[in-house]
C-alpha cells in the first residue's frame, strides 16, 4: 500500500505515532500528481513550493501548540479553486480571473491552517462554479477517473476527481446546487454540503450567495465529519454564518441506526431516471432497513419546481455577483476605446459561454417589469419548497434518494444542451434551495463500473445525524473501498 | 395663470462613525488616494460585508428625532449598476424595507409653522471618485470613500417654494448636527441634496410631470437651482409645450438646469434583496434606550429658551440653530450674564468677527467666560458700551492664539478705563464750553438739541472714555447756570 492511499483518519493516526513523517506523506501525492495528473487534469496550480514551506511551518508549529489540538497535523489537502488562498492563485477557473492572487485568506483555509494542513493545489470547476460537468472551465477539462472517457461531474468536479484518484487525501469543494454531491456521486467518494449557515462564506468567490456551501469531498464519511469539525463555525465576517453550538461530528459516528426514521421520496425516482441507478438506491434503502432503520414512503410536492426556481434565483444572484469583474480593479482587462467598450470587451472576452448565459437569465429575472414573475414568484415557491422539508421532517429523522439520476456521462454529451445538463442537479438542487444539509456516499456501481451515489439529506443543522446514517451504510457495505484502476 | 411648483428633497447624509459601515476600514476624510480600503471595500472576489452596528444606531437616532416610526425588520438591498467607483458593482442599499418610515419636520415661514413629511430613511454605501484631471490618458479611482456609511432622507412632496426648501434642509441639517451623526457640510458633499420639482396650477389636484434636478451643493444654489426650474417649467407650459420627466442638471456658473438624461436613459437598478446580509431586526429596548440618549432637540431648546430666558423668539430662534452656539450662550448665562445681554453680543458682534473670518461657531476660541468678565465692567462702569466693542474685538483677537485673556488687561493696556472723575470730566466740559461760546449762546436760547453736540465733544476729547450719564448731568448743570 502507498501513502497515497491513506485515508484522512488513518493518515493522521500514523503520523500521531511517528511512523510517518508529514514530508514522507506529502511527496507521496506529489509523485502520484506526478503520475496521474495528465491524465486526470483535477488540479489548476499544483502547490509544489508552497506546499514545503507548509511542512517546515508546521513542524515549528509543534514547539507552541499541543499535537492533538491540531486536527489536519500534516494532512495534504486540495482545495477547489474558487474558494481564496492568500498569495496563491484564485481563478474559479475563469479567464477573468486568470492572474488573479488574493491579499487574504478565506476563513475556512484559515481554519485548516491552524489546524496544520499541507495545501497541495488549486481545483478545477466549472468556471464559478456554473456547471455539472467540470467543462465549463475556462482551462481544462478533467476526467473522471473510472472512466477517463467521461466527466467528473461538477462543479467541484477537479476536487471529487483529485480525491477518488488518490491525488490528496481530502478536499473541499463547494455547493450550490449539487457541486459537492452530485461530483462526489459520480467520482465515487464521499461529499458534504452542510446546513447554509454552518461554514463561513467568506473567501468563497460568491456564485449564488443565499445557496453557496463549502463543505468536504472525502473518501470516507469518518474523514468528512474530522474536516467538518474544522471548518464549522460562526464567522463575524459572514454575517449568514449562525452561531451554532460547536459539536463533534464524529461523535454519533458508529451509534447504530436501528429504529431511525427514513423518509423515501417519490419525487425522486422519476422516469427517465437511470435503471442501474434506481436499482442501486433502492437496494442502498433496503440495506438500510435491514440495520433496523425503518422507511417510511413520505412526499416533498414542490420538487418539480426546484430546478426552475433555482434557475431564477441562482443566476439573480450570480448577475450581481460577477458584475466586479468589470476590468477595473483586477484580473484580465482588454482595452477599449471608452469606459463602456472596455467592460464590453473584457467581460466578453473573459467570461464562457455558460458564464454568459447565466449573467443573462439573471439580469432578466430581475429586471423592473419582470421581476415580480420571476425573481418574487421564485423567492415564493423556494418558501414552499422549505416548507416541504419542515413538514417531512416532521415525520421522519433524515431523507435518503439518489445523488444523481445518471452516473456520469461522457464529455461533450451535454455540453450543448444546457437544459440536459441542469436537469443533473434536479435531486440536489431542492437542498439547497431549503438550506438544510446533505451527504452522497457510493452505494454501488453500474455494468461497466461507474459509481452509483446515494443522498442522505437531514434537518437543519441536523449533520450528526445524517453522517450516522451514512456512517452505518459505508460500514456495513465495501463500496467506499474499490478504487478506480488509473 | 397662477401656478404653485410642487417639491419633495432627496438627502445624502454622510454619517459621522469612525469606520465604513460594511468592513473596518476608517472614515477620515483627505487621506492619500486607496489608503482606506481592504479587500472588503475594493470588492474583492469572496469578501462579504457585515454591518457597522454604529451605522444603524445614528439612522435609529436620525429617525426617531425626525418622528419616523422605526422598522422592527428591515433590509438591505442591492442596487445594480457599473462603474469604476463602485467596485462591486452593486451598491447596497435599501428598498422595500427601509429602517425608517413616516416622519416629518417643523419648518417655520412667516411665523407660521409647516409640517414637512418624511417618507423615509434608508442607510447605504457611499460610491468611491473617479479622478480625471491631470492624469493623461488614464483615469483613476479613489476608493476612500467607497463604503462611507450614508443616510437617505427622503421628504414627501410638501415643500411649495424654494424658500420652504431651504427652511426644511436647514432645519434637517441643524438637528443632524444636533445628534452628531453628520457635520452638514455641503460643499465638501458630506450632505447632498437631489429635488424632484413639478408644477401645477393653483388649485389642480393631479401633480404635473415631474422633473429630477441634481448637483446643487449650498443652500443658496438648491435656492436658486428650484426658482429657475419653477420659472422654466412655467415657460414651456405657458408656450404650449410639455415638461418631460428627466434628470437635469444645475450649472452655477450659468445659473441654469441642463438635461442630463431622460426617463428612457434612466437606469434599471434591478433592486433585490441583500443576500450577504440577514434581515435587521430591532427590539424596542434598544430603540427606548436610544430614545433616552438622544440630546434635546433645536425645537424643544427654542422653546425651552423663550420660556426660561425670556428672550424673544426670535433670538431663540438664531441661538438654537447650532448646538454649539446654544451652549456658549448658556454657559454665560450660567456664568451670570444676562440672557438677552449675551444674545445681543454673540448675534451681533461675535458673528459679525467670526463671519468676517470666514469661521464656523466650532472654531470660535473666545469663551464665554471671557464675555462675562467684559459685561461686569460695563455693569460696573468701568468701561462704557461703545468702548466695550473695542475690547470685545480685542479679546476675540487674542483668543486666536492664547487662552490667557482678561478684558481687565486690555482696558488697563490700552488705557480704556472709562473716566467717571467728576473733577476730571468737569474741567474737560468748562474747557470745551469756554472754547464755545456761540453754541453756548444758542443753547441758552432755547435750542436744547445742542447738548448731544456738546456731548460729542466731550467723548472727542476723552477718546469715548467719559462716563456718557455723568457727563450728560453736569453739561445740563452747567449750561443752566
Amino acid at each position: 500500500m502507498n501513502l497515497y492511499n491513506l485515508t484522512l483518519s488513518e493518515a493522521k493516526d500514523r503520523i500521531k505515532k511517528r511512523e510517518i513523517s508529514v514530508k514522507e506523506l506529502v511527496m507521496s501525492f506529489f509523485e502520484r500528481i506526478e503520475n496521474v495528473e495528465k491524465e486526470i487534469s483535477a488540479f489548476i496550480t499544483v502547490t509544489y513550493e508552497k506546499a514545503l514551506e507548509m511542512v517546515e511551518s508546521t513542524e515549528k508549529m509543534l514547539n507552541n501548540v499541543d499535537h492533538s489540538t491540531l486536527y489536519l497535523y500534516g494532512i495534504p489537502l486540495a482545495i477547489k479553486d474558487n474558494i481564496c488562498t492568500k498569495g496563491i492563485k484564485t481563478t474559479c477557473a475563469s479567464k477573468i480571473l486568470h492572474n488573479f492572487v488574493p491579499p487574504y485568506e478565506s476563513t475556512v483555509t484559515s481554519k485548516l491552517i491552524q489546524n496544520g494542513y499541507i495545501l497541495l493545489g488549486k481545483t478545477n470547476l466549472d468556471e464559478f462554479a456554473m456547471g455539472s460537468s467540470t467543462e465549463n472551465s475556462g482551462f481544462h477539462v478533467t476526467k473522471n477517473p473510472w472512466d477517463k472517457e467521461r466527466i467528473p461531474g461538477g462543479s467541484s468536479g477537479g476536487s471529487a476527481a483529485a480525491v477518488s484518484a488518490d491525488e490528496c487525501i481530502a478536499a473541499l469543494g463547494s455547493d450550490t446546487g449539487g457541486s459537492i454531491r452530485q461530483p462526489a456521486s459520480l467520482c465515487g467518494v464521499v461529499g458534504v454540503k452542510p446546513t447554509y449557515g454552518r461554514v463561513s462564506r467568506f473567501g468563497l468567490v460568491a456564485f449564488a450567495s443565499s445557496l453557496d456551501q463549502i463543505g468536504p469531498i472525502t473518501k470516507n464519511v469518518m474523514d468528512s465529519a474530522i474536516l467538518l469539525n474544522v471548518i464549522s463555525g460562526h464567522d463575524p465576517k459572514d454575517s449568514t454564518s449562525v452561531p451554532w453550538e460547536q459539536e463533534d461530528f464524529t461523535k454519533l459516528l458508529g451509534q447504530e441506526i436501528k429504529g431511525i426514521k427514513i423518509g423515501v421520496p417519490k419525487e425522486f425516482f422519476i422516469e427517465g431516471m437511470d435503471k442501474e441507478v434506481e436499482l442501486a438506491v433502492k437496494d442502498a434503502i433496503r440495506h438500510l432497513e435491514s440495520l433496523g432503520a425503518i422507511i417510511i414512503d413520505v412526499s416533498l410536492p414542490h420538487t418539480e419546481y426546484a430546478v426552475a426556481t433555482y434557475y431564477i434565483i441562482a443566476t439573480s444572484e450570480a448577475s450581481s455577483n460577477l458584475a466586479r469583474y468589470d476590468g477595473v480593479k483586477y484580473g484580465l482587462r482588454v482595452n477599449g476605446k471608452d469606459l463602456l467598450d472596455m467592460y464590453m470587451k473584457t467581460r466578453a472576452m473573459g467570461f464562457g459561454k455558460e458564464v454568459k448565459r447565466r449573467i443573462m437569465l439573471g439580469t432578466y429575472s430581475l429586471s423592473s417589469g419582470y421581476y415580480e414573475a420571476y425573481y418574487r414568484k421564485a423567492q415564493q415557491v423556494r418558501t414552499l419548497i422549505k416548507k416541504d422539508f419542515d413538514d417531512v421532517f416532521k415525520q421522519v429523522d433524515v431523507i435518503v434518494t439518489p445523488t444523481s439520476p445518471t452516473p456520469a456521462f461522457k464529455i461533450g454529451e451535454r455540453i450543448e444542451n444546457p437544459l440536459q445538463m441542469y436537469l443533473s442537479d434536479i435531486f440536489t438542487i431542492s437542498v439547497n434551495l431549503a438550506g438544510v444539509p446533505g451527504i452522497s456516499i457510493p452505494c454501488g456501481f453500474t455494468s461497466n463500473n461507474l459509481p452509483i451515489g446515494l443522498q442522505i439529506i437531514g434537518k437543519h443543522f441536523d449533520e450528526k445525524n445524517i453522517l450516522k446514517v451514512a456512517y452505518a451504510y459505508e460500514q456495513s457495505t465495501e463500496w467506499h473501498k474499490k478504487k478506480p484502476l488509473i | 395663470m397662477e401656478y404653485e411648483a410642487v417639491i419633495g428633497l432627496e438627502v445624502h447624509a454622510q454619517m459621522l462613525t469612525e469606520t465604513k459601515i460594511f468592513c473596518g476600514c476608517s472614515t477620515k476624510f483627505g487621506a492619500e488616494p486607496n489608503t482606506q480600503t481592504c479587500p472588503v471595500c475594493i470588492g474583492m472576489p469572496g469578501v462579504l460585508p457585515v454591518l457597522n452596528k454604529k451605522a444603524l444606531e445614528f439612522a435609529i437616532k436620525t429617525g426617531i428625532s425626525l418622528n419616523c416610526s422605526i422598522s422592527r425588520y428591515s433590509r438591505f438591498a442591492r442596487k445594480n449598476y457599473f462603474y469604476p467607483d463602485l467596485p462591486k458593482g452593486y451598491q447596497i442599499s435599501q428598498y422595500e424595507l427601509p429602517i425608517c418610515e413616516n416622519g416629518y419636520i417643523e419648518i417655520i415661514i412667516d411665523g407660521i409653522t409647516k409640517k414637512i413629511g418624511i417618507t423615509r430613511i434608508h442607510m447605504e454605501e457611499d460610491a468611491g471618485k473617479n479622478i480625471h484631471e491631470g492624469t493623461g490618458d488614464y483615469s483613476f479611482v479613489d476608493l476612500n470613500r467607497a463604503g462611507v456609511p450614508l443616510m437617505e432622507i427622503v421628504s414627501e412632496p410638501d415643500i411649495r417654494t424654494p424658500q420652504e426648501a431651504v427652511e426644511y434642509l436647514k432645519k434637517l441639517r441643524t438637528i443632524l448636527r444636533y445628534l452628531d451623526v453628520c457635520d452638514g457640510n455641503m460643499e465638501q458633499g458630506s450632505l447632498r441634496c437631489d429635488a424632484n420639482i413639478s408644477i401645477r396650477k393653483k388649485g389642480q389636484k393631479e401633480l404635473g410631470v415631474k422633473v429630477e434636478l441634481k448637483n446643487m451643493n449650498s443652500f443658496k444654489f438648491v435656492e436658486k437651482a428650484l426658482d429657475y426650474e419653477i420659472k422654466r417649467q412655467i415657460r414651456v407650459l405657458e408656450e404650449g409645450g410639455n415638461i418631460i420627466q428627466e434628470t437635469r442638471l444645475w450649472d452655477s456658473t450659468l445659473g441654469i438646469t441642463e438635461s442630463m438624461r431622460s426617463k428612457e436613459e434612466a437606469h434599471d437598478y434591478r433592486y433585490f434583496p441583500e443576500p450577504d446580509l440577514v434581515p435587521i431586526v430591532i427590539d424596542d429596548k434598544w430603540i427606548d434606550e436610544i430614545r433616552e440618549s438622544l440630546p434635546e432637540l433645536p425645537d424643544k431648546k427654542r422653546e425651552r429658551f423663550v420660556s426660561f430666558y425670556g428672550i424673544s423668539e426670535n433670538d431663540a430662534n438664531f441661538l438654537t440653530s447650532e448646538k454649539s452656539i446654544a451652549n456658549w450662550f448658556e454657559e454665560a448665562v450660567m456664568l451670570g450674564g444676562k440672557p438677552k445681554i449675551v444674545a445681543n453680543w454673540i448675534k451681533g458682534d461675535l458673528m459679525k468677527l467670526l463671519n468676517a473670518d470666514d469661521k464656523s461657531f466650532e472654531d470660535c476660541k473666545l469663551k464665554p467666560s471671557h464675555l462675562v468678565e467684559m459685561l461686569k465692567f460695563i455693569e460696573n462702569g468701568t468701561i462704557s458700551g461703545k468702548i466695550a466693542k473695542v475690547v470685545f474685538e480685542e479679546m476675540y483677537r487674542i483668543s486666536e492664539v492664547s487662552q490667557e485673556i482678561t478684558a481687565e488687561k486690555i482696558i488697563r493696556d490700552k488705557g480704556l478705563l472709562q473716566i467717571s472723575d467728576e473733577v476730571e470730566i468737569e474741567k474737560i466740559i468748562d474747557e470745551i464750553l469756554s472754547k464755545s461760546k456761540k453754541e453756548v449762546d444758542r443753547y441758552k436760547a432755547g435750542e436744547d438739541k445742542l447738548l448731544g453736540y456738546f456731548v460729542g465733544q466731550v467723548m472727542k476729547a476723552t477718546k469715548g472714555k467719559a462716563n456718557p450719564q455723568i457727563v450728560n448731568e453736569l453739561l445740563k448743570k452747567k449750561l443752566s447756570i
